[in-house]
Order: structure tokens, then sequence, then C-alpha cells
């Protein structure tokens, strides 16, 4: 009976754990597309800045 | 060695050819955007007068109300912007709008004193000597 009362206090100090985990989920996806969309602009500056330079007629 | 010395010898010639049309496509590549670097006079003076001013997404806008003339002029800059745009995201595997607003963030820096520019929040500013404020994603 002791053994199981206290795995039931065990699995819900964990459940408790477990919802506070969840709370900073939303802001950690957020910065994580940030960093995709600055990564995609870091690859394609230099083609830019030679796109730019090459037409500068119409920039 | 004598084998070897043959080899070099045959692909030298090849390789001599090829650099030197590497050197006339350079020449030539370097030739053609000075001879075609000149902006519309029309285009430039729009521009210094702060009636239009570069956008963050890559394309010119108005930051004040246009002229139809000035309109169609804008209009036709960006068609052919967005040409260039479509082309270079083709060839290196991005979207138009990624290549495009990349280019923003070049032309919005490479804005001279007193020319326009949009800020990521709408607003049309007009350049001073301190950097511009750009999109947090600018390089």
């Amino acid at each position: 009976m002791v053994g199981r009362s206290l795995a039931v206090l065990i699995s819900a100090a964990a459940l408790t754990g477990c919802v506070q985990i969840e709370t900073p989920d939303k802001p950690i996806e957020i910065n994580l597309n940030i960093n995709i969309r600055q990564e995609v602009v870091y690859r394609l500056d230099g083609d830019a800045k030679k796109l730019i330079e090459q037409n500068s007629e119409i920039f | 060695m004598t084998g070897n010395d043959m080899m070099r010898f045959k692909m030298w010639k090849p390789t001599g050819l090829a650099l030197a049309a590497i050197a006339a496509t350079a020449a030539v590549a370097l030739a053609v955007p000075s001879a075609m670097a000149q902006r519309d006079p029309a285009y430039a003076a729009a521009r210094a007068a702060g009636q239009i001013g570069e956008q963050p997404d890559g394309y010119l806008g108005f930051a004040s109300t246009p002229t139809p003339a000035i309109r169609a002029l804008v209009q036709d800059l960006n068609i052919k912007r967005k040409a260039a745009y479509t082309e270079r995201a083709q060839a290196t595997g991005s979207t138009v709008e990624q290549f495009a607003f990349t280019s923003g963030c070049n032309l919005i820096a490479n804005t001279k004193p007193g020319e326009k520019y949009q800020a990521p929040d709408g607003r049309w500013l007009t350049r001073d000597g301190s950097p511009p404020v750009r999109n947090a994603s600018c390089p």
C-alpha cells in the first residue's frame, strides 16, 4: 500500500514537471523560425550582392 | 617520365586556351556592368528627391504620392527586378521572396544619405550617416 501511494506521488510529481516544461515551448519555436530564415538570407547574400552589382541600372 | 612530360605538353594547350577564354569572358563581364551602370535620369532624380525609395521586400516603393510618370517608371523597374530575382532564385534553389528579401537587405544598406527607405514597421525613413533600420534577419 505504502509502495503504491509512493508510486502515485512520484508519478504526480513527474506529471507536474512535464507541464512546467511545456510552458516555454512557444518562444523557443519563434527563435527557431528566425534562425532558419537568417540562414537562408546569409546563404543568398553573396548572390544578391553580385546581382545588384551586375544589374546596377535597375537597382 | 617522358610519358608524363608528353601528357603535360598535350594538356598545356587546351588549358591555355581555356584560360584565355575565361579571361576574355571576365573582361566582357566586367565591361558590361560599367557600360550599363547608369540609372535612368528620371529614376535617379526621383530617388534623390526622396519621392521613391527601397522597401524591405527588395522592390521600390513610393514615399509620397507619385506622379503617373514616376508610378510607371517604378512599375517598370520592379518588373525587371522581379525577373532578375526569379532567375537567381531558380539558380540558387530559393524562393523569389527569399532572394528578393536578401536583395532588399543589401539595397537598403546601400542607400545614400538623403535617400528614402522603408523600415520593417512600414515607416518611410530618410537615410542619414547612421546604419539604416532593417529587418532583424538581415545579415
